[in-house]
């Protein structure tokens, strides 16, 4: 394959802006693809991420284009997932391209996140040209977003196409493009094998498919193969290239080119993201730049509601790892919930991800705790543990100092809402760092935010103050030393460890207070007063109290009602079996999770 | 097949001069030629079911509604009369009418009497005009004395007084009021139950399922308070709302706590018969067009169990182990072992003799009666 005729690229594009349709317009127009076969969206093929309108697997696509100049060129589109949590798979993703679209919203302009993934290109040596989307709009400002471009970005933007994806409007201005503004790639197909892996997946029958763009030389069957950062060994069974939905086998895979490799692999941990492969028999001398090993960002507990289904729950979430080798997980057990998972996850989105899959696939109901990001607790004997668990928490007395994950964020946010949104991020701790006016009617604010105070809501908090206008990316910063204690619930005097957890000092009886009047609601009446208490350090600093039931009687009850009476009481009992008891007290699943919502009143 | 030596029948009139606002029971208000068109239908289901009934023995009849005085009395003579032809209704049986004070008239009643009703249940609810509105009653304090006055003098001596708690608003004085003017009376039962705010009512709308409306420390205080001033005058409380003069409780009502069988009639009615519980469609127009469909549930030996319990707790006197054995061939504590044990530490159950809810059961029987269902 002449490299010359090779074009690997990205669509770069904030939610909503349209990249998948414009994605399933490339894939229809350079046909290889009849309309039959097309699906509403070709790239996102797993149903959560329509629902959500989110590309959570990076997924890959190849197809040929005829150009006007009469040459054939193969196009290799490679899709990036679209959310702040899964910031280093993008960054792996455009790695494996030489160039990228960018599609902005002609109404919108660009958004927060456009800009983190376009500097993120920009850093991977790509060359990006926009695409200036939904021009058909009644409140399309073309001209107004392509000097938006122009100033903010600093890239040419006036001849850029003016597309409908939707509609089909000047998707051949998008090919031609492609073809003159993506640079073909230029690898040595003679030099010793260097292929970037940039997704994975698990297939039963062929093992881990491994995603990859070969940088230099070729790779066939039965080649000897070596993951350099993993140092994992295997030997080829097939390569191939990727039809829309499908893995179409071919003979090799050579400089330039984008596609799969198979080699009976059982993990997908041996084959890392951003790992690079390399013949055994051939080794290049070094691995390609850029790879880090997963970290997972937030933990919290997982429990299957049906104690007895804990094996169910282990089996799926081994199973979900095979394909997603940023989850982790290991075995713990709490008092109030039983035998259950600490799971560790990119952020919460992966962790919402993984629980609707867990209970829609798997059909598991399930209990989380609250989930908290890990800190980092030195002891006085010198030791640094880090806590994932706030069960876990050593003595005061054995802790020298706690130091927490912070981040640098980074906001975009119309004038209007400038001020909601600082006064936001002052209430969650935010250190100023800067603000610069993009344009006249927006600004880009620069914050540094503790990671916990991000991880529960500050998402829908954004968008609420400030109407949906604001949009929002960070990056874990580092570890700061900061005043951290643990906040621990006692209903009915007994300490329920699943609903600790670790908070900032000074937000310790804030965050007690609407605990406890939270779960005063959501604990059902008993046969005796139940008192809700939140303590610190053994001190209670926050008490509600769920009064005694005194009436829980069908007063009236005639013959015909008898069918009737005994469903209300199945009801009734059934109710019972959704809760969890804690020493006499049953408490409710959901109160478990009430913690996530204390912001929203 | 056990208790086959007695069979109780409920005959319900689906019909009303106005329908109340916190009523959920099925009825309509409506024109005299479907009610008439409606008895032909129920003398034709009573024919029906004759067979099914053979020769068991009748021990009460229930003739509820809606409201059975407000249709013409001959209807009731009429079905009360095929009814002897077509059962084997007990010389003593029970045979108890539903009214409403506004529609009694004395000249209905000696037919009522003629045709074997032994025993009238008047609904009065409140003894308070206002009250009476809030329930969009059709009658006064003052008409149900006439009426209760017409009862008595065409000889009825067993009557019985509904009454009704927790209404909005209402106060405990209000309450305690209306309850020594029945006692005054010397009714031979009283009915005392707290309102329930049943869906699809008027009320619901209005009030919601009513919390927050009726505070529940009043309601309890009501019912206490009832319990202690009617069992100062004589009135043994034995069943959650229902109260009566020693010898007088409703054979009617017992039986449906006992799990004695019974048989329905007319669209909504319910019965238990040969361990089956059937429950009749709710459309009146088919009633008449001669649909007598039923739903059937037969009951497992576990959900016989689980009712002889909740059916059984709700009697003052509660259940006899011997009774259980007699029914089941098995101990009750070799079934709800632990559930007897949890309920009397928590103070709801006395398990000394027979088997009974305490004071504080009796609030809180729902919790206590859902703990008797088996997995």
């Amino acid at each position: 394959m002449n490299q010359d005729h090779i074009r690997n690229f990205c669509i770069i594009a904030h939610i909503d802006h349209g990249k998948s349709t414009l994605a399933d317009r490339i894939i229809e127009q350079t046909g290889l693809l009849t309309s039959r076969e097309m699906q509403a969206q070709v790239l996102d093929n797993m149903d959560l991420e329509r629902e959500r309108g989110i590309t959570i697997k990076a997924q890959s696509v190849r197809t040929v284009y005829k150009a006007q100049d009469g040459e054939e060129y193969i196009f290799n589109l490679i899709d990036t997932p679209g959310h702040v949590d899964f910031n280093y798979e993008v960054s792996r993703s455009l790695a494996a391209c030489d160039g990228a679209i960018l599609v902005v919203d002609a109404a919108q302009g660009i958004e927060a996140q456009t800009l983190a993934n376009v500097y993120l290109a920009l850093d991977h040596d790509l060359d990006v040209f926009p695409v200036i989307n939904k021009i058909d709009l009644p409140s399309a400002e073309p001209q107004k977003v392509i000097d938006e471009i122009e100033d903010v970005i600093g890239i040419e933007a006036q001849d850029a196409p003016l597309i409908s994806a939707k509609n089909g409007i000047n998707i051949d201005q998008v090919l031609e493009a492609i073809v003159h503004k993506v640079p073909a790639p230029k690898g040595d197909s003679d030099a010793p094998l260097q292929a970037l892996i940039f997704d994975s997946l698990y297939d039963s029958y062929k093992g881990v498919i491994s995603f990859v763009r070969i940088k230099n030389g070729r790779v066939k069957k039965g080649a000897p193969i070596k993951m350099m950062a993993t140092g994992a060994t295997a030997e080829v069974v097939e390569v191939g290239i990727f039809g829309a939905g499908q893995f179409i086998p071919c003979e090799e895979l050579s400089a330039g080119m984008v596609g799969y490799i198979t080699a009976s692999i059982k993990n997908v941990r041996d084959t890392a993201v951003g790992d690079t492969i390399t013949r055994t028999d051939n080794p290049c001398s070094e691995p390609l730049p850029g790879y880090k090993p997963v970290q997972p960002m937030v933990y919290c507990g997982v429990y299957p509601a049906d104690g007895a289904k804990y094996p169910d729950l282990r089996d799926a979430l081994e199973k979900l790892q095979l394909n997603d080798a940023a989850l982790f997980y290991e075995p713990e057990t709490s008092i109030a919930l039983g035998f259950g998972f600490r799971c560790g996850f990119l952020g919460l989105l992966h962790l919402e991800i993984i629980q609707e899959r867990l209970e829609r696939e798997y059909n598991l109901d399930l209990v989380t705790t609250a989930p908290g990001v890990v800190y980092r607790v030195f002891k006085t004997n010198g030791e640094m543990i880090e806590l994932t668990n706030p069960s876990n928490l050593p003595d005061p007395s054995e802790i020298e100092h706690m130091e927490e994950p912070v981040v640098n964020a980074e906001i975009m946010v119309t004038r209007e809402f400038v001020g909601s949104i600082m006064e936001l991020c002052q209430e969650r701790r935010g250190r100023y760092i800067s603000m610069e006016y993009m344009e006249e009617t927006r600004a880009l604010l620069k914050y540094e935010l503790p990671l916990n105070e991000i991880i529960y809501d500050f998402f829908d908090a954004l968008k609420s103050r400030s109407r949906g206008y604001a949009s929002f990316d960070y990056e874990l910063k580092g570890y700061e030393k900061s005043e951290l204690v643990k906040l621990d619930i006692l209903v009915n005097r007994e300490e329920v460890d699943a609903l600790s957890f670790i908070v900032f000092s000074g937000s310790a009886y804030e965050r007690g207070r609407k605990m406890c009047e939270k779960l005063k609601d959501e604990i059902p009446r008993h046969l005796f007063e139940v008192p809700i208490q939140a303590a610190v350090g053994g001190k209670i600093i926050a008490r509600e109290t769920v009064k005694a039931m005194r009436k829980d009687v069908l007063a009236k009850c005639y013959g015909g009602d008898i069918s009737r009476k005994k469903k209300l009481l199945e009801k009734q009992k059934e109710g019972k079996k959704r809760m969890r008891s804690v020493g006499n007290v049953e408490i409710p699943q959901k109160a478990f999770m009430s913690v996530l919502k204390l912001d929203e009143e | 097949m056990k208790n086959k030596d007695s069979l109780m029948l409920y005959i319900h009139i689906p019909f009303c001069e106005r329908k109340c606002d916190y009523c959920d029971f099925l009825s309509f208000v409506t024109d005299e030629d479907t009610k008439a068109g409606y008895f032909k239908g129920l003398f034709k289901q009573l024919e029906l079911k004759a067979e099914l009934a053979g020769n068991i023995p009748v021990s009460s009849i229930f003739i509820g509604g809606g409201t059975p005085s407000c249709v013409d009395e001959r209807f009731i003579y009429d079905t009360l009369m095929l009814v002897r032809d077509k059962y084997r209704v007990l010389d003593d049986a029970e045979i108890t009418m539903e009214s409403n004070p506004n529609s009694i008239r004395k000249e209905a009643l000696s037919v009522y009497r003629n045709a074997g009703i032994n025993r009238i249940s008047m609904g009065l609810q409140s003894a308070d005009n206002e009250e009476l509105k809030l329930l969009s009653r059709l009658h006064s304090y003052e008409d149900f004395l006439k009426a209760y006055d017409a009862v008595r003098l065409c000889g009825f001596d067993n009557v019985n007084v509904d009454l009704m708690s927790g209404l909005p608003g209402q106060s405990i004085a209000s309450f305690e009021k209306t309850l020594s003017k029945v006692i005054s009376l010397k009714p031979e039962h009283i009915s005392a139950y707290s309102l329930i705010f049943e869906e699809g009512t008027r009320f619901y709308e209005r009030y919601g399922d009513g919390e927050g409306v009726v505070d529940e420390e009043t309601d309890r205080y009501i019912y206490h308070m009832t319990q202690s001033m009617l069992k100062d005058f004589g009135y043994e409380r034995y069943e959650i709302s229902n109260y009566s003069r020693p010898g007088k409780e409703c054979r009617h009502n017992l039986g449906y706590w006992v799990r004695r069988p019974y048989l329905g009639f007319g669209p909504s009615a319910a019965s238990l018969f040969d361990e089956k519980r059937y429950s009749m469609h709710r459309d009146l127009k088919a009633f008449i067009a001669g649909d007598f469909s039923e739903s059937v549930e037969e009951l497992s030996l576990n959900a016989r169990m689980e009712e002889f319990m909740f059916l059984g707790l709700r009697l003052t006197k509660g259940i006899s182990r011997d009774e259980f054995f007699k029914a089941f061939n098995k101990d009750l504590d070799s079934v709800y072992k632990d559930v007897l044990e949890k309920l009397q530490k928590e103070g709801l159950l006395d398990i000394s003799g027979r088997v009974k809810l305490t004071e504080k059961g009796l609030d809180l029987a729902n919790y206590a009666m859902s703990q008797f269902l088996l997995d």
